[in-house]
Protein backbone atom coordinates (compact mmCIF):
# COMPACT_ATOMS: atom_id res chain seq x y z
CA UNK A 1 0.00 0.00 0.00
CA UNK A 2 1.70 3.27 -0.64
CA UNK A 3 0.88 6.63 0.49
CA UNK A 4 -1.33 9.01 -1.61
CA UNK A 5 0.66 11.80 -2.57
CA UNK A 6 -0.28 15.15 -2.52
CA UNK A 7 -1.25 15.25 -5.87
CA UNK A 8 -3.53 12.91 -5.59
CA UNK A 9 -5.14 14.39 -2.44
CA UNK A 10 -5.42 17.57 -4.42
CA UNK A 11 -7.56 15.95 -6.89
CA UNK A 12 -9.57 14.12 -4.56
CA UNK A 13 -10.52 17.74 -2.84
CA UNK A 14 -11.56 18.73 -5.80
CA UNK A 15 -13.26 16.20 -7.30
CA UNK A 16 -15.30 16.51 -3.62
CA UNK A 17 -15.51 20.01 -3.93
CA UNK A 18 -18.08 18.74 -7.31
CA UNK A 19 -19.57 15.59 -5.48
CA UNK A 20 -20.79 17.34 -2.30
CA UNK A 21 -22.63 20.03 -4.04
CA UNK A 22 -23.83 17.59 -6.48
CA UNK A 23 -25.17 15.47 -3.52
CA UNK A 24 -27.03 18.39 -2.06
CA UNK A 25 -28.62 19.45 -4.63
CA UNK A 26 -30.32 16.44 -5.93
CA UNK A 27 -31.30 15.45 -2.61
CA UNK A 28 -32.44 18.74 -1.00
CA UNK A 29 -36.00 18.49 -2.42
CA UNK A 30 -36.61 14.57 -1.69
CA UNK A 31 -35.02 14.97 1.66
CA UNK A 32 -37.90 17.86 2.14
CA UNK A 33 -40.32 15.49 1.33
CA UNK A 34 -39.34 12.62 3.75
CA UNK A 35 -38.86 15.43 6.11
CA UNK A 36 -42.42 16.18 5.83
CA UNK A 37 -43.62 12.92 5.89
CA UNK A 38 -41.99 12.09 9.31
CA UNK A 39 -43.09 15.06 10.94
CA UNK A 40 -46.18 16.13 13.20
CA UNK A 41 -48.07 18.97 11.62
CA UNK A 42 -46.21 21.64 14.28
CA UNK A 43 -42.76 20.34 13.10
CA UNK A 44 -43.65 20.63 9.84
CA UNK A 45 -44.02 24.66 9.56
CA UNK A 46 -41.50 25.12 12.33
CA UNK A 47 -38.42 25.03 9.40
CA UNK A 48 -36.46 22.37 11.35
CA UNK A 49 -33.84 20.35 9.45
CA UNK A 50 -35.04 17.36 10.99
CA UNK A 51 -37.92 16.86 13.20
CA UNK A 52 -38.39 16.71 17.14
CA UNK A 53 -40.77 13.55 16.97
CA UNK A 54 -40.36 12.13 14.23
CA UNK A 55 -43.14 9.63 13.71
CA UNK A 56 -45.44 7.19 10.96
CA UNK A 57 -48.34 8.99 12.55
CA UNK A 58 -48.61 10.52 8.71
CA UNK A 59 -48.31 7.34 6.99
CA UNK A 60 -51.21 5.73 9.04
CA UNK A 61 -53.07 8.59 8.07
CA UNK A 62 -53.04 8.21 4.20
CA UNK A 63 -53.44 4.57 4.47
CA UNK A 64 -56.76 4.81 6.47
CA UNK A 65 -57.93 7.43 4.71
CA UNK A 66 -58.49 9.41 7.55
CA UNK A 67 -58.60 13.33 6.37
CA UNK A 68 -61.07 14.61 3.80
CA UNK A 69 -58.48 14.81 0.94
CA UNK A 70 -57.43 11.37 1.09
CA UNK A 71 -60.90 10.03 1.37
CA UNK A 72 -60.41 7.59 -1.89
CA UNK A 73 -56.56 7.66 -1.70
CA UNK A 74 -56.83 3.65 -2.05
CA UNK A 75 -59.35 4.10 -5.14
CA UNK A 76 -56.84 6.48 -6.60
CA UNK A 77 -53.98 3.85 -5.73
CA UNK A 78 -55.24 1.40 -7.70
CA UNK A 79 -56.09 4.00 -10.80
CA UNK A 80 -52.85 4.47 -11.13
CA UNK A 81 -51.96 0.78 -10.83
CA UNK A 82 -54.34 -0.63 -13.64
CA UNK A 83 -54.06 2.41 -15.79
CA UNK A 84 -49.93 2.26 -15.64
CA UNK A 85 -50.12 -1.92 -16.22
CA UNK A 86 -52.51 -1.94 -18.95
CA UNK A 87 -50.72 0.97 -20.63
CA UNK A 88 -47.33 -0.68 -20.36
CA UNK A 89 -48.81 -3.96 -21.85
CA UNK A 90 -50.90 -2.47 -24.53
CA UNK A 91 -47.48 -0.35 -25.52
CA UNK A 92 -45.55 -4.02 -25.40
CA UNK A 93 -47.83 -5.19 -27.56
CA UNK A 94 -48.33 -2.82 -30.30
CA UNK A 95 -44.66 -1.65 -30.44
CA UNK A 96 -43.16 -5.45 -30.82
CA UNK A 97 -45.49 -6.25 -33.44
CA UNK A 98 -45.00 -3.33 -35.46
CA UNK A 99 -41.00 -3.29 -34.60
CA UNK A 100 -41.20 -6.93 -35.75
CA UNK A 101 -43.19 -6.00 -38.60
CA UNK A 102 -40.96 -2.95 -40.00
CA UNK A 103 -37.53 -4.94 -38.92
CA UNK A 104 -37.69 -8.53 -39.80
CA UNK A 105 -40.48 -8.97 -41.89
CA UNK A 106 -39.83 -5.66 -44.33
CA UNK A 107 -43.12 -5.25 -44.45
CA UNK A 108 -43.85 -2.02 -47.55
CA UNK A 109 -44.35 1.15 -46.02
CA UNK A 110 -42.69 0.15 -43.03
CA UNK A 111 -39.92 3.06 -43.17
CA UNK A 112 -42.81 5.15 -43.86
CA UNK A 113 -44.78 4.47 -40.79
CA UNK A 114 -41.18 4.53 -39.03
CA UNK A 115 -41.15 8.21 -39.74
CA UNK A 116 -44.46 8.67 -38.50
CA UNK A 117 -43.95 7.12 -35.50
CA UNK A 118 -40.54 9.72 -35.19
CA UNK A 119 -42.76 12.43 -35.89
CA UNK A 120 -44.84 11.70 -33.23
CA UNK A 121 -42.54 11.10 -30.79
CA UNK A 122 -41.09 14.95 -31.38
CA UNK A 123 -44.15 16.32 -31.05
CA UNK A 124 -44.64 18.55 -27.60
CA UNK A 125 -46.52 16.22 -25.99
CA UNK A 126 -48.60 19.54 -24.18
CA UNK A 127 -49.10 20.54 -27.58
CA UNK A 128 -51.15 17.60 -28.82
CA UNK A 129 -52.93 17.68 -25.30
CA UNK A 130 -54.83 19.96 -26.11
CA UNK A 131 -56.66 18.19 -29.32
CA UNK A 132 -56.36 14.81 -27.99
CA UNK A 133 -58.37 16.07 -25.23
CA UNK A 134 -61.13 17.83 -27.90
CA UNK A 135 -60.55 13.73 -30.06
CA UNK A 136 -61.44 11.82 -26.59
CA UNK A 137 -64.75 13.65 -25.76
CA UNK A 138 -65.52 13.05 -29.58
CA UNK A 139 -65.24 9.64 -29.41
CA UNK A 140 -66.78 10.02 -26.17
CA UNK A 141 -64.04 8.47 -23.43
CA UNK A 142 -63.57 11.77 -21.40
CA UNK A 143 -63.60 10.00 -17.84
CA UNK A 144 -63.10 6.77 -18.75
CA UNK A 145 -59.64 5.07 -18.07
CA UNK A 146 -59.63 3.72 -21.74
CA UNK A 147 -59.05 7.48 -22.62
CA UNK A 148 -56.15 7.94 -20.39
CA UNK A 149 -54.68 4.39 -21.41
CA UNK A 150 -54.95 5.29 -25.02
CA UNK A 151 -53.35 8.22 -24.40
CA UNK A 152 -50.48 7.09 -23.03
CA UNK A 153 -50.05 4.09 -25.68
CA UNK A 154 -49.98 6.85 -27.80
CA UNK A 155 -47.22 9.02 -26.20
CA UNK A 156 -45.01 5.52 -25.42
CA UNK A 157 -45.46 3.82 -28.55
CA UNK A 158 -42.79 6.00 -30.91
CA UNK A 159 -40.11 5.65 -28.79
CA UNK A 160 -41.19 1.82 -27.95
CA UNK A 161 -41.24 1.07 -31.58
CA UNK A 162 -37.67 2.81 -32.30
CA UNK A 163 -35.76 1.55 -29.50
CA UNK A 164 -37.15 -2.00 -30.53
CA UNK A 165 -36.28 -1.54 -34.39
CA UNK A 166 -33.04 -0.17 -33.12
CA UNK A 167 -32.35 -3.38 -31.38
CA UNK A 168 -34.00 -5.92 -33.88
CA UNK A 169 -32.03 -4.33 -36.79
CA UNK A 170 -29.08 -5.99 -35.12
CA UNK A 171 -30.31 -9.52 -34.96
CA UNK A 172 -28.76 -11.65 -37.62
CA UNK A 173 -30.65 -11.98 -40.75
CA UNK A 174 -29.39 -15.96 -40.98
CA UNK A 175 -31.58 -16.51 -37.58
CA UNK A 176 -35.05 -15.88 -39.90
CA UNK A 177 -33.71 -17.92 -42.59
CA UNK A 178 -31.99 -20.49 -40.71
CA UNK A 179 -35.68 -20.80 -39.32
CA UNK A 180 -37.79 -20.20 -42.27
CA UNK A 181 -35.85 -23.23 -43.55
CA UNK A 182 -36.39 -25.63 -40.71
CA UNK A 183 -40.37 -25.05 -41.52
CA UNK A 184 -41.73 -22.29 -39.04
CA UNK A 185 -43.97 -20.52 -39.84
CA UNK A 186 -44.20 -16.13 -39.90
CA UNK A 187 -46.15 -16.29 -36.17
CA UNK A 188 -43.59 -19.05 -34.86
CA UNK A 189 -40.80 -16.90 -35.86
CA UNK A 190 -42.43 -14.11 -33.73
CA UNK A 191 -42.73 -16.28 -30.74
CA UNK A 192 -39.77 -18.50 -30.79
CA UNK A 193 -37.01 -16.67 -32.35
CA UNK A 194 -37.89 -12.76 -31.95
CA UNK A 195 -39.20 -12.70 -28.62
CA UNK A 196 -36.86 -14.47 -26.87
CA UNK A 197 -34.21 -12.90 -28.38
CA UNK A 198 -35.31 -9.51 -27.45
CA UNK A 199 -35.94 -9.82 -24.01
CA UNK A 200 -33.69 -7.35 -22.56
CA UNK A 201 -35.48 -4.68 -24.63
CA UNK A 202 -38.70 -5.75 -24.01
CA UNK A 203 -38.16 -5.40 -20.55
CA UNK A 204 -36.85 -1.78 -20.69
CA UNK A 205 -39.54 -0.88 -22.78
CA UNK A 206 -42.32 -2.20 -20.71
CA UNK A 207 -40.69 -0.59 -17.81
CA UNK A 208 -40.44 2.74 -19.75
CA UNK A 209 -44.04 2.79 -20.56
CA UNK A 210 -45.49 1.71 -17.07
CA UNK A 211 -43.13 4.40 -15.74
CA UNK A 212 -44.58 7.03 -18.39
CA UNK A 213 -48.17 6.18 -17.42
CA UNK A 214 -47.81 6.02 -13.74
CA UNK A 215 -45.74 9.44 -13.58
CA UNK A 216 -48.31 10.82 -15.95
CA UNK A 217 -49.97 14.19 -14.84
CA UNK A 218 -51.19 16.32 -17.49
CA UNK A 219 -53.37 13.83 -19.38
CA UNK A 220 -54.86 12.44 -16.28
CA UNK A 221 -56.01 16.00 -15.01
CA UNK A 222 -56.88 17.04 -18.53
CA UNK A 223 -58.73 13.37 -19.43
CA UNK A 224 -60.38 12.17 -15.77
CA UNK A 225 -62.19 14.47 -13.14
CA UNK A 226 -64.08 11.93 -10.91
CA UNK A 227 -62.68 11.78 -7.58
CA UNK A 228 -63.11 7.85 -8.14
CA UNK A 229 -61.50 7.86 -11.61
CA UNK A 230 -58.50 9.98 -11.09
CA UNK A 231 -54.79 8.93 -10.43
CA UNK A 232 -52.49 9.49 -7.46
CA UNK A 233 -50.68 12.37 -9.02
CA UNK A 234 -53.97 14.32 -10.19
CA UNK A 235 -55.24 14.12 -6.39
CA UNK A 236 -51.95 15.22 -5.17
CA UNK A 237 -52.53 18.34 -7.50
CA UNK A 238 -56.10 18.48 -6.06
CA UNK A 239 -54.46 19.45 -2.98
CA UNK A 240 -53.48 22.55 -4.24
CA UNK A 241 -56.95 23.94 -4.26
CA UNK A 242 -57.12 24.74 -0.81
CA UNK A 243 -55.56 27.09 0.85
CA UNK A 244 -54.96 25.35 4.34
CA UNK A 245 -54.11 22.17 2.53
CA UNK A 246 -52.52 19.71 4.92
CA UNK A 247 -48.75 19.81 3.34
CA UNK A 248 -47.35 17.05 5.63
CA UNK A 249 -50.17 15.09 4.33
CA UNK A 250 -49.66 15.66 0.55
CA UNK A 251 -45.91 15.25 1.54
CA UNK A 252 -46.50 11.90 2.82
CA UNK A 253 -49.08 10.29 -0.33
CA UNK A 254 -46.39 12.13 -2.94
CA UNK A 255 -43.69 9.90 -0.91
CA UNK A 256 -45.53 6.20 -0.77
CA UNK A 257 -46.39 7.36 -4.22
CA UNK A 258 -42.92 8.39 -5.90
CA UNK A 259 -42.02 4.87 -4.21
CA UNK A 260 -42.62 2.37 -6.53
CA UNK A 261 -41.28 3.82 -9.74
CA UNK A 262 -38.28 4.46 -7.96
CA UNK A 263 -37.79 0.99 -6.86
CA UNK A 264 -39.28 -0.23 -10.48
CA UNK A 265 -35.94 1.61 -11.81
CA UNK A 266 -33.81 0.73 -9.27
CA UNK A 267 -34.89 -3.17 -9.81
CA UNK A 268 -34.75 -2.70 -13.97
CA UNK A 269 -31.34 -0.28 -13.67
CA UNK A 270 -29.34 -2.80 -15.75
CA UNK A 271 -31.76 -2.86 -18.38
CA UNK A 272 -33.16 0.48 -18.31
CA UNK A 273 -29.23 1.83 -18.95
CA UNK A 274 -28.20 -0.73 -21.44
CA UNK A 275 -31.88 -0.78 -23.56
CA UNK A 276 -32.59 2.70 -23.49
CA UNK A 277 -29.79 4.99 -22.90
CA UNK A 278 -27.87 3.18 -26.24
CA UNK A 279 -31.50 4.09 -27.91
CA UNK A 280 -32.21 7.35 -26.89
CA UNK A 281 -29.64 9.16 -28.44
CA UNK A 282 -27.66 8.11 -31.69
CA UNK A 283 -24.42 10.13 -32.07
CA UNK B 1 -71.65 -17.71 -65.45
CA UNK B 2 -68.41 -20.08 -66.18
CA UNK B 3 -68.69 -19.98 -69.66
CA UNK B 4 -68.75 -15.78 -70.72
CA UNK B 5 -65.67 -15.42 -68.49
CA UNK B 6 -63.56 -18.29 -71.12
CA UNK B 7 -61.84 -16.78 -74.52
CA UNK B 8 -60.70 -13.46 -74.92
CA UNK B 9 -62.00 -12.31 -71.44
CA UNK B 10 -58.73 -10.95 -69.75
CA UNK B 11 -57.72 -13.36 -66.62
CA UNK B 12 -58.78 -10.80 -63.66
CA UNK B 13 -56.53 -9.71 -61.38
CA UNK B 14 -55.59 -11.98 -57.74
CA UNK B 15 -56.53 -10.84 -54.53
CA UNK B 16 -54.30 -8.56 -52.74
CA UNK B 17 -54.04 -11.49 -50.31
CA UNK B 18 -52.85 -13.97 -53.19
CA UNK B 19 -49.88 -11.29 -54.37
CA UNK B 20 -48.18 -11.14 -51.09
CA UNK B 21 -46.03 -13.26 -49.56
CA UNK B 22 -46.96 -14.92 -46.41
CA UNK B 23 -44.33 -12.63 -43.88
CA UNK B 24 -45.98 -9.87 -45.60
CA UNK B 25 -49.60 -10.17 -44.87
CA UNK B 26 -48.32 -11.00 -41.40
CA UNK B 27 -46.43 -7.41 -41.67
CA UNK B 28 -49.69 -5.88 -42.57
CA UNK B 29 -51.82 -7.54 -39.54
CA UNK B 30 -48.87 -6.66 -36.86
CA UNK B 31 -48.64 -3.59 -38.05
CA UNK B 32 -52.31 -2.73 -37.93
CA UNK B 33 -52.77 -1.68 -34.27
CA UNK B 34 -49.74 0.93 -34.48
CA UNK B 35 -51.21 2.17 -37.24
CA UNK B 36 -54.71 2.52 -35.75
CA UNK B 37 -53.58 3.89 -32.89
CA UNK B 38 -51.42 6.22 -34.86
CA UNK B 39 -54.63 7.37 -37.00
CA UNK B 40 -56.99 7.62 -34.39
CA UNK B 41 -54.81 9.64 -31.52
CA UNK B 42 -52.33 11.23 -33.40
CA UNK B 43 -53.44 12.08 -37.14
CA UNK B 44 -57.58 12.94 -36.65
CA UNK B 45 -56.28 14.96 -33.33
CA UNK B 46 -53.86 16.60 -35.67
CA UNK B 47 -55.97 17.43 -38.11
CA UNK B 48 -59.01 18.05 -36.25
CA UNK B 49 -57.03 21.35 -33.86
CA UNK B 50 -55.27 22.64 -37.21
CA UNK B 51 -58.79 22.89 -38.32
CA UNK B 52 -60.04 24.45 -35.53
CA UNK B 53 -56.97 26.81 -35.72
CA UNK B 54 -58.17 28.27 -39.09
CA UNK B 55 -60.06 31.24 -38.16
CA UNK B 56 -57.22 34.50 -38.69
CA UNK B 57 -59.80 36.02 -35.54
CA UNK B 58 -58.35 33.73 -33.39
CA UNK B 59 -54.46 35.19 -34.17
CA UNK B 60 -55.73 38.68 -33.90
CA UNK B 61 -57.07 38.21 -30.22
CA UNK B 62 -53.90 36.04 -29.61
CA UNK B 63 -51.98 39.11 -30.95
CA UNK B 64 -54.26 41.69 -28.19
CA UNK B 65 -53.73 39.22 -25.76
CA UNK B 66 -50.47 40.22 -23.35
CA UNK B 67 -50.56 36.88 -21.71
CA UNK B 68 -49.50 35.07 -24.55
CA UNK B 69 -46.60 37.51 -25.81
CA UNK B 70 -45.26 37.24 -22.43
CA UNK B 71 -45.73 33.43 -22.77
CA UNK B 72 -43.80 33.66 -25.74
CA UNK B 73 -40.83 35.47 -24.43
CA UNK B 74 -40.67 32.98 -21.33
CA UNK B 75 -40.49 29.97 -23.83
CA UNK B 76 -37.64 31.46 -25.30
CA UNK B 77 -36.13 32.35 -21.87
CA UNK B 78 -36.60 28.65 -20.83
CA UNK B 79 -35.55 27.40 -23.95
CA UNK B 80 -32.78 29.62 -24.63
CA UNK B 81 -31.05 30.14 -21.07
CA UNK B 82 -32.40 26.49 -19.40
CA UNK B 83 -31.80 24.20 -22.11
CA UNK B 84 -28.27 26.12 -22.30
CA UNK B 85 -27.32 25.90 -18.94
CA UNK B 86 -28.28 22.66 -18.19
CA UNK B 87 -26.34 20.99 -21.19
CA UNK B 88 -23.23 22.68 -20.27
CA UNK B 89 -23.83 21.14 -16.87
CA UNK B 90 -24.56 17.88 -18.27
CA UNK B 91 -21.63 18.12 -19.71
CA UNK B 92 -19.11 19.47 -17.12
CA UNK B 93 -20.91 16.45 -14.49
CA UNK B 94 -20.36 13.94 -17.53
CA UNK B 95 -16.99 14.43 -16.97
CA UNK B 96 -16.89 14.06 -13.54
CA UNK B 97 -18.76 11.08 -13.47
CA UNK B 98 -16.40 9.47 -15.77
CA UNK B 99 -13.80 9.34 -12.83
CA UNK B 100 -13.30 6.18 -11.95
CA UNK B 101 -13.96 6.18 -7.64
CA UNK B 102 -15.93 3.50 -5.56
CA UNK B 103 -17.55 6.87 -4.29
CA UNK B 104 -18.53 8.38 -7.56
CA UNK B 105 -20.23 5.43 -8.86
CA UNK B 106 -22.40 5.89 -5.63
CA UNK B 107 -23.14 9.40 -5.93
CA UNK B 108 -24.09 8.60 -9.77
CA UNK B 109 -26.83 5.89 -8.47
CA UNK B 110 -28.24 9.00 -6.13
CA UNK B 111 -27.67 11.52 -8.84
CA UNK B 112 -29.96 9.52 -11.09
CA UNK B 113 -32.66 9.86 -8.44
CA UNK B 114 -34.56 13.47 -9.57
CA UNK B 115 -35.22 11.14 -13.37
CA UNK B 116 -36.90 8.07 -11.77
CA UNK B 117 -38.90 9.95 -8.74
CA UNK B 118 -41.92 11.16 -10.81
CA UNK B 119 -42.20 15.00 -10.95
CA UNK B 120 -45.25 16.05 -9.37
CA UNK B 121 -44.30 15.35 -5.61
CA UNK B 122 -40.59 16.67 -5.32
CA UNK B 123 -42.30 19.93 -7.84
CA UNK B 124 -44.77 20.64 -4.82
CA UNK B 125 -42.07 20.04 -2.17
CA UNK B 126 -39.71 22.80 -4.21
CA UNK B 127 -43.07 24.97 -3.99
CA UNK B 128 -43.45 24.38 -0.20
CA UNK B 129 -40.11 24.76 0.64
CA UNK B 130 -40.44 27.97 -1.31
CA UNK B 131 -43.09 29.77 0.73
CA UNK B 132 -42.21 32.58 1.87
CA UNK B 133 -43.79 32.59 5.03
CA UNK B 134 -43.77 28.50 6.32
CA UNK B 135 -40.94 27.53 3.35
CA UNK B 136 -37.79 25.46 4.55
CA UNK B 137 -35.98 28.42 2.92
CA UNK B 138 -37.00 31.32 4.37
CA UNK B 139 -37.43 30.33 7.71
CA UNK B 140 -33.74 28.96 7.41
CA UNK B 141 -32.69 32.65 6.27
CA UNK B 142 -34.92 34.28 9.23
CA UNK B 143 -33.07 31.71 11.69
CA UNK B 144 -29.52 33.30 10.12
CA UNK B 145 -29.62 36.39 9.28
CA UNK B 146 -33.32 37.57 11.26
CA UNK B 147 -34.60 38.85 7.92
CA UNK B 148 -37.42 37.95 5.62
CA UNK B 149 -36.35 36.20 2.83
CA UNK B 150 -37.52 37.21 -1.03
CA UNK B 151 -40.86 36.57 -1.89
CA UNK B 152 -39.73 33.95 -3.97
CA UNK B 153 -42.80 32.95 -6.66
CA UNK B 154 -44.36 36.01 -6.39
CA UNK B 155 -41.60 37.88 -8.79
CA UNK B 156 -42.42 36.35 -11.98
CA UNK B 157 -38.40 37.20 -12.95
CA UNK B 158 -37.40 34.55 -9.77
CA UNK B 159 -40.70 32.60 -10.32
CA UNK B 160 -39.30 31.67 -13.63
CA UNK B 161 -35.36 30.72 -12.95
CA UNK B 162 -37.01 28.69 -10.01
CA UNK B 163 -39.44 26.94 -12.82
CA UNK B 164 -36.23 26.54 -14.87
CA UNK B 165 -34.56 25.40 -11.87
CA UNK B 166 -36.73 22.59 -11.23
CA UNK B 167 -36.41 21.90 -14.64
CA UNK B 168 -32.64 21.36 -14.78
CA UNK B 169 -33.14 19.25 -11.04
CA UNK B 170 -35.54 17.14 -12.84
CA UNK B 171 -33.70 16.50 -16.14
CA UNK B 172 -29.86 16.85 -15.71
CA UNK B 173 -29.45 12.75 -14.84
CA UNK B 174 -30.59 11.79 -17.89
CA UNK B 175 -28.56 14.62 -20.16
CA UNK B 176 -25.78 13.43 -17.90
CA UNK B 177 -25.43 9.99 -18.09
CA UNK B 178 -26.07 10.36 -22.19
CA UNK B 179 -22.84 12.16 -22.30
CA UNK B 180 -21.46 10.62 -20.02
CA UNK B 181 -22.15 7.18 -22.46
CA UNK B 182 -20.67 9.32 -25.13
CA UNK B 183 -17.74 10.09 -23.57
CA UNK B 184 -16.84 6.47 -21.93
CA UNK B 185 -17.01 5.72 -25.57
CA UNK B 186 -14.03 8.11 -26.31
CA UNK B 187 -10.67 5.60 -26.39
CA UNK B 188 -8.76 5.68 -23.42
CA UNK B 189 -5.01 5.50 -25.53
CA UNK B 190 -5.72 9.27 -26.77
CA UNK B 191 -5.85 10.86 -23.10
CA UNK B 192 -3.05 8.27 -22.67
CA UNK B 193 -1.30 9.55 -25.52
CA UNK B 194 -2.10 13.71 -24.49
CA UNK B 195 -0.48 12.84 -20.72
CA UNK B 196 2.87 12.07 -22.46
CA UNK B 197 3.04 14.95 -24.77
CA UNK B 198 2.15 17.47 -21.98
CA UNK B 199 -1.38 18.53 -22.56
CA UNK B 200 -3.12 20.09 -20.01
CA UNK B 201 -7.23 19.39 -19.20
CA UNK B 202 -8.15 22.22 -21.25
CA UNK B 203 -5.88 21.01 -24.17
CA UNK B 204 -7.92 17.40 -23.38
CA UNK B 205 -10.70 18.63 -23.21
CA UNK B 206 -10.56 20.99 -26.63
CA UNK B 207 -8.66 18.48 -28.90
CA UNK B 208 -9.88 15.33 -27.50
CA UNK B 209 -13.25 14.86 -25.96
CA UNK B 210 -15.10 18.14 -27.47
CA UNK B 211 -13.94 16.65 -31.22
CA UNK B 212 -15.61 13.33 -30.24
CA UNK B 213 -18.74 15.05 -28.54
CA UNK B 214 -19.72 17.57 -30.51
CA UNK B 215 -23.03 15.68 -32.65
CA UNK B 216 -24.16 14.48 -29.80
CA UNK B 217 -23.76 17.30 -27.67
CA UNK B 218 -26.05 19.09 -30.55
CA UNK B 219 -28.33 16.51 -31.13
CA UNK B 220 -29.17 16.46 -27.32
CA UNK B 221 -29.13 20.22 -26.93
CA UNK B 222 -31.99 19.85 -29.95
CA UNK B 223 -33.82 16.97 -28.46
CA UNK B 224 -34.07 18.57 -25.01
CA UNK B 225 -34.94 21.45 -26.78
CA UNK B 226 -38.11 19.77 -27.97
CA UNK B 227 -39.23 17.97 -25.10
CA UNK B 228 -38.48 21.63 -22.55
CA UNK B 229 -41.26 22.70 -24.87
CA UNK B 230 -43.98 20.30 -23.53
CA UNK B 231 -42.93 20.26 -20.25
CA UNK B 232 -46.06 21.36 -18.41
CA UNK B 233 -45.61 20.51 -15.02
CA UNK B 234 -41.70 22.35 -14.29
CA UNK B 235 -44.16 25.60 -14.08
CA UNK B 236 -47.58 24.77 -13.88
CA UNK B 237 -46.88 22.80 -10.61
CA UNK B 238 -44.52 25.16 -8.83
CA UNK B 239 -45.99 28.90 -10.43
CA UNK B 240 -49.44 27.71 -11.52
CA UNK B 241 -48.71 30.92 -14.26
CA UNK B 242 -49.00 33.12 -12.00
CA UNK B 243 -48.40 35.87 -10.63
CA UNK B 244 -51.02 37.35 -12.64
CA UNK B 245 -50.28 35.06 -14.98
CA UNK B 246 -46.42 36.32 -15.89
CA UNK B 247 -44.52 32.95 -15.96
CA UNK B 248 -46.58 30.99 -18.23
CA UNK B 249 -45.02 29.43 -21.07
CA UNK B 250 -46.61 28.24 -24.36
CA UNK B 251 -47.59 24.72 -23.22
CA UNK B 252 -48.98 25.87 -19.74
CA UNK B 253 -50.98 28.88 -22.22
CA UNK B 254 -52.40 26.31 -24.06
CA UNK B 255 -54.04 24.09 -21.48
CA UNK B 256 -55.06 27.67 -19.70
CA UNK B 257 -56.73 28.64 -23.10
CA UNK B 258 -58.25 25.21 -22.93
CA UNK B 259 -59.42 25.43 -19.07
CA UNK B 260 -61.46 28.58 -19.77
CA UNK B 261 -63.06 26.98 -23.09
CA UNK B 262 -61.35 28.86 -25.79
CA UNK B 263 -60.11 26.25 -27.62
CA UNK B 264 -59.49 27.45 -30.82
CA UNK B 265 -56.77 30.18 -29.31
CA UNK B 266 -55.97 26.99 -27.34
CA UNK B 267 -54.67 25.60 -30.91
CA UNK B 268 -53.59 28.96 -32.21
CA UNK B 269 -51.13 29.56 -29.65
CA UNK B 270 -49.56 25.86 -30.73
CA UNK B 271 -50.00 26.91 -33.88
CA UNK B 272 -47.80 30.21 -32.99
CA UNK B 273 -44.92 27.80 -31.93
CA UNK B 274 -44.99 25.85 -35.13
CA UNK B 275 -42.19 27.89 -36.54
CA UNK B 276 -40.02 27.04 -32.95
CA UNK B 277 -40.79 23.33 -33.32
CA UNK B 278 -40.61 22.15 -37.26
CA UNK B 279 -37.50 23.05 -37.60
CA UNK B 280 -36.30 21.10 -34.57
CA UNK B 281 -38.21 18.05 -35.71
CA UNK B 282 -37.47 17.97 -39.04
CA UNK B 283 -33.13 18.40 -37.69
CA UNK B 284 -34.03 15.56 -35.46
CA UNK B 285 -36.25 13.41 -37.81
CA UNK B 286 -33.18 13.79 -40.52
CA UNK B 287 -30.56 12.55 -37.43
CA UNK B 288 -32.86 9.78 -36.33
CA UNK B 289 -34.14 7.84 -39.42
CA UNK B 290 -31.02 6.64 -41.12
Amino acid sequence: MKLPTLRDVGTEAKLLLIGIPVFIWTMVPIYHMFLFAISPKEDAFSGKLWPEHPTLHNFSIVFHQQHYFLRDFWIQFWNSTVIALSAGALTLFVATAAAFSISRLRVPGGRAVMNMALFTYFIPAAFLAVPMYRTMGNYGLLNNHWSLILAMVTIASPYAIWVLKQASDKLPVELDEAATMDGATTLQLFRLVYVPLMMPSLVAIGTYAILLAWNEYLYAFLLLSKDTDITLPVALGNFLAADDSPWELLMTTGFIYALPPAAVYYAFRRYMVGGLTAGAVKS
Amino acid sequence: MAITLSGSDTIPAPPLSARLSPPQVWGIVLLTPYLLVFLAFVLYPVCYGLWLARHPASYVALYHDPIFARAAVNTLIFLVVGINIKMLIALFLSGFFAQQRPWIRWLSVIFILPWAVPSIPTILSVRFMLNPEWGMVNQLIFKFTGDDGPNWLNDPAVALAMAIGVHIWKSLPFWTLILLTGRLAISHDLYEASDVDGANWWQKFRYITWPSMQTLYVTCTLLSMIWTLGDFNSVYLLTGGGPADLTHVLSTLGIRYLRLDQLSLAMASIVCAMPLVLPLVYFMMKRLSR
